[in-house]
Parts: structure tokens; C-alpha cells; sequence
């Protein structure tokens, strides 16, 4: 078995030794279903879809993932442990793609819970199986770039809780980027084209026809850039941390 | 073999280890002293490459910790200060994953569980949350995950703080009974330590070497080393020391006020003890107690770090 798969392991296993993953789970399960039956008026539309369940994972994933992701390097800064960890004859990459992908497989555990709400719209009528498929996967592609934001915050900071609140700003930077809010702050003293870009790095727009089931290929880089990007700061911060 | 080279590191500004080069050979077992500061642990994060130096290089049994950085770290067991681990893990699954990532697999890492079970007595806990365990017993769990690839090169961060009498008894046996081709290096502020288990002690001092040597050697350049303490019975101190201070090995005579003369040494391997015992022979004295002394590190460390961090 190679590093990183012990790392893994052990990561993983870590999640589910206190009550902390139990408790996550039943959380998101029950937010994911209140927002879908009551905000998302799940009933009301008479569409045999899922678009009211996913449209609200962004907004779910803002404030969960920093929760999964902030324990990730902070907790070993704090006991030390890091110090272990990377006096280990193992790579700086293999710890970090072992620690994100244990925290992205449990995430992807979550959401794997909520399937119930998939079997409810084929019990109630004929969904597009695939376009659901592909939503999940988006989503879960979603999570994937929001952990690894947290990751990099993570490093940065011997405080979960700094670590939380730094990860949970900059997802939500990512998910309005596309919004007035952001936009008009930067409209008229950047350049139009800049202004696309931050538009074209809003987390809501790649993942809105993600949520209507289409899983286009660009918002399929959009979401695996945003992760290779974020874990190569998170082993950059490591680095640099590292000095002092 | 350990060798280092100008081994240099900054933080800001400021310079916490400044030029270190020694070598060690196989069999050594080397203190690192030196004042809170003065660059111990730096040097050791080093060592184990979780800290890059600013400049200079550092090879572990011939592998650059930088370049062949997880070749060296293969040649390393290291307890890092405050022995930290996985404290929710418990001991026997912790000591299995720090088996596989030493590279371990199937029936070898039951093995190597065992054997270091045999130095480090963790029996009794084996099932345990690494939390819930005593500051004694995670130490050991600390000090077992270093020896559980049999390393050749052990590196422990104050191995005893915070441990009672027996546990640092315990420790200090089992650094002892290490096979005599590795080579341990150990950090601490203790003096008692240095001379019960090391064969070679260097004091740092702002990140630099103030002193090299074996701890006898260094012992022995204490001011109190062979100097001789008598009480003599029903005569007046000062006229002990006022005859004891024309022998001519003496440098110089201190009177205590309970009556104790003790007189020093002018050079050490002098025959002072003989000149007194003559001394004392010659007048008659009747000798209530007479003792030669030996260096104590204490003495010597306090000179070479004075005015220290």
C-alpha cells in the first residue's frame, strides 16, 4: 500500500473515532431535506427533478465543508503532530492528497445519505436518471473545491476557528463572484474583460446547470482547476508556515 | 554517521543556530545542552528535515536531508519535543500506521509492533485512546513510534520532560540498552541526564557550540573539580586554612561558616589530596570528614551560558 493510501486511511478512519462525522452527516441530511421541501418547494413545482435539492448545495457546502476542512491541517498544528507527519519518509504531497481526499470521500459519504430524496422523485414520477447522476457528481465536484480551499486555510492557521471563518469568506467570495454584490464593487475601474473573468470564477454559475443535470466539460475543469489550484497553495502556505 | 556543515537558520531576523558543523559517529550518544533558546530543537527539526536551514547542509548516514530528504528520514526514528501523536488513535493502531508508512506490510507490522513492545512497555494500554493515557505513557507511545523501524539514528526532543523519577529512570535505561552501532542524539536542560546516559556532550549557546566534549572531560573543568573539603575537630578554622594555603598545590582556600575548609586545586591531576592528607598527618588534626570533589556539569554549563537566552 502506498503513503498515501495509509494516510488516507487513517484520515478517514479519524473522521468516525468521535461523534463529530455522525453528527455532520444527520446535519446535512436534515438541512439538505429542509431546504428542499420547504425553500425549495419540492412538491409545489410538480416536476419530477431534483433542481430544488441541489440548487441549494452551494449555500449548504459554505458553511459544511469549512467544517470538515478546518480540523484538517490546523489540528496538527496545534498537537504537533505535523511535526511527526512530515518527518515521516513521505512526501509533502502524499499528506496533502492523502488528508483532502479522506475529507472529500467522506464528504461524498454525505452525500451519498441523501438518497433517499432520489428515490423519492422515482417513486413519484420519472426523473431523468442520468441528469441526476450528473448532478450528484458536480455537486460532489463542488465540495471537492470548496475543501480545498479550506485545506489552504487550514495550513495557514494553528485556530480552527480562524481556519473556519477564513475558508467559509472565501467560499463565499467564489459564490457570489458572479452576483452585483461583487461585480459592481470591481464595475467601472477594472477592465471588462477582468470583470468576465471574476464573473466566469462564480461558483454559482458553473454549477447552475450543473444543478439542471447537464455536466459540461467546462464546468468540469472550472471545478478540478479550483481544487489542483487550492492544494497546490495549501502545499505552498505548508512551505512557507513551515519557516516559522 | 551524521555530518553537519555550516548548518545555518534564520527566522526574520534573527539568527537562531548559527553555523553548526559536528559529526557524529555510530555509537555515540549525544546531549545537546543548552539554556531554553539556544537553538536545540531548531537544530533537531533540522536534522529531521521538517525544517529547511537557511544555508549549510546536513547528510544522515551519507543521504542529504534536503536533497534525499526521505531517504534520511528512512535512516530516522524522532521523538519530537512534547512527543505529540494522533491522541484520538489508540496505541496499537497508531503503532500500526506509523508501521505501514515506515513501509511495513502484512505480518512484518505485527512484528514490528512486538519488538518495540519488548523495550517500550505499552502492554497494559495497547487499547487505549492515546488521550485518555498518562504523560508517562505517551511519551513511551512517542519513544515507541521512533524505534519501531529499528532506526539507526534515534533523535529525541527532551525524551524525559515531564516524567517522575522512575519514568526518567526507565527512559534513560532504554537509551542505554540502544545497540551500541546506532546514534542517538537527545536534547535536554537536565545535567543528570547528559552525565547518566551520554558519551559525548555539546553545550549550545545562541545557536552556536560553546562546548564539545565527553561529559567527564567537561565535569572536569569545574572550579570545584579535585578541590578537597575537611573539617577538623576542636581547631580553629582559619588556622586550617591558613596552613592549607601554603601548600603548594593550592590556588586558593575558602572558609565556610559551619567550619568547612575547602581548598583548591592550582592545576588539575595535581597531588593535592596527598599534600593534605600529609598535611593533616604532620599537625595530627583529628579529621571529621574529608571529601575530594569531582566537576559538576552544573558549574560548567552556567559558565559557557551565562548571560544566555
Amino acid at each position: 500500500m502506498s503513503h498515501l493510501a495509509v494516510i488516507f486511511k487513517r484520515e478517514f478512519a479519524s473522521y468516525f473515532v468521535t461523534p463529530v462525522a455522525y453528527v455532520f452527516i444527520l446535519v446535512f441530511l436534515v438541512l439538505s431535506s429542509a431546504f428542499t421541501f420547504y425553500l425549495g418547494q419540492f412538491y409545489e413545482r410538480g416536476q419530477a427533478d431534483l433542481q430544488p435539492f441541489f440548487n441549494f448545495h452551494p449555500w449548504l457546502y459554505l458553511f459544511l465543508v469549512p467544517a470538515v476542512s478546518m480540523r484538517l491541517w490546523s489540528e496538527e498544528r496545534k498537537s504537533g503532530s505535523i511535526e511527526l507527519l512530515l518527518t515521516l519518509p513521505i512526501t509533502l504531497w502524499e499528506a496533502i492528497l492523502g488528508k483532502f481526499l479522506a475529507a472529500w470521500a467522506f464528504g461524498g459519504l454525505a452525500l451519498i445519505g441523501t438518497f433517499p430524496i432520489w428515490l423519492t422523485v422515482a417513486y413519484l414520477g420519472e426523473p431523468d436518471n442520468g441528469a441526476i447522476m450528473g448532478s450528484y457528481v458536480g455537486s460532489w465536484l463542488m465540495a471537492g473545491a470548496f475543501l480545498a480551499i479550506g485545506c489552504c486555510m487550514s495550513a495557514l492557521t494553528k485556530s480552527q476557528i480562524i481556519a473556519f471563518i477564513l475558508s467559509g469568506t472565501t467560499c463565499l467570495l467564489f459564490v457570489l463572484a458572479g452576483f452585483p454584490l461583487v461585480l459592481n464593487f470591481f464595475e467601472g475601474w477594472v477592465p471588462v474583460m477582468m470583470l468576465d473573468l471574476i464573473a466566469g470564477l462564480s461558483v454559482i454559475a458553473h454549477f447552475t446547470s450543473i444543478s439542471k443535470g447537464v455536466l459540461a466539460l467546462t464546468d468540469l475543469i472550472y471545478f478540478v482547476s479550483m481544487i489542483i489550484l487550492w492544494l497546490f497553495f495549501t502545499r505552498l502556505m505548508l512551505i512557507i508556515k513551515s519557516a516559522d | 554517521m551524521i555530518q553537519v556543515n555550516q548548518l545555518t537558520k534564520q527566522f526574520g531576523g534573527a539568527v537562531v543556530v548559527k553555523d553548526l558543523s559536528f559529526e557524529v559517529a555510530a555509537g555515540a550518544v549525544l546531549g545537546f545542552l543548552g539554556p531554553n533558546g539556544a537553538g536545540k530543537s531548531t537544530t533537531m527539526k533540522m536534522l529531521t528535515g521538517f525544517l529547511a536551514p537557511s544555508s549549510g547542509s546536513a547528510k544522515i548516514n551519507g543521504f542529504d536531508i534536503q536533497s534525499e530528504r526521505q531517504a534520511a528520514q528512512a535512516e530516522i526514528g524522532y521523538l519530537p519535543e512534547g512527543a505529540p501523536c494522533y491522541e484520538e488513535m489508540t496505541v496499537y493502531r497508531f503503532l500500526h500506521f506509523i508501521a505501514e508508512i515506515r513501509g511495513f506490510r502484512g505480518r512484518e507490522i505485527a512484528h514490528s509492533i512486538d519488538r518495540v513492545l519488548e523495550r517500550v512497555s505499552l502492554n497494559a494500554v495497547l487499547d487505549q485512546r492515546i488521550e485518555t493515557l498518562s504523560k508517562g505513557f505517551k511519551r513511551r507511545v512517542g519513544l515507541a513510534q521512533a524505534l519501531i523501524h529499528d532506526p539507526r539514528v534515534l533523535i529525541l526532543d527532551e525524551p524525559t520532560d515531564g516524567l517522575d523519577p522512575n519514568q526518567k529512570h526507565q527512559v534513560r535505561e532504554m537509551i542505554r540498552s540502544l545497540s551500541d552501532e546506532k546514534i542517538v542524539i537527545i536534547s535536554t536542560h537536565i545535567l543528570e541526564e547528559v552525565s547518566a546516559v551520554c558519551s559525548r556532550a555539546m553545550i549550545i549557546n545562541k545557536g552556536e557550540i560553546v562546548m564539545d566534549n565527553t561529559p567527564e572531560a567537561l565535569a572536569e573543568l569545574a572550579p570545584e573539580h579535585e578541590s578537597v573539603s575537611l573539617m577538623i575537630q576542636d581547631l580553629d578554622p582559619q588556622e586550617v586554612a591558613s596552613a592549607l594555603s601554603l601548600l603548594p598545590e593550592s590556588d586558593r582556600v575558602v572558609l565556610d561558616p559551619d567550619g568547612r575548609v575547602t581548598v583548591f586545586p592550582k592545576s588539575i591531576g595535581s597531588p593535592l589530596l596527598g599534600a593534605v592528607q600529609s598535611l593533616v598527618a604532620a599537625h595530627e588534626w583529628r579529621v571529621v570528614s574529608m571529601v575530594q570533589h569531582r566537576g559538576q556539569l552544573d558549574a560548567v554549563f552556567r559558565a559557557a551560558t551565562e548571560g544566555g537566552a
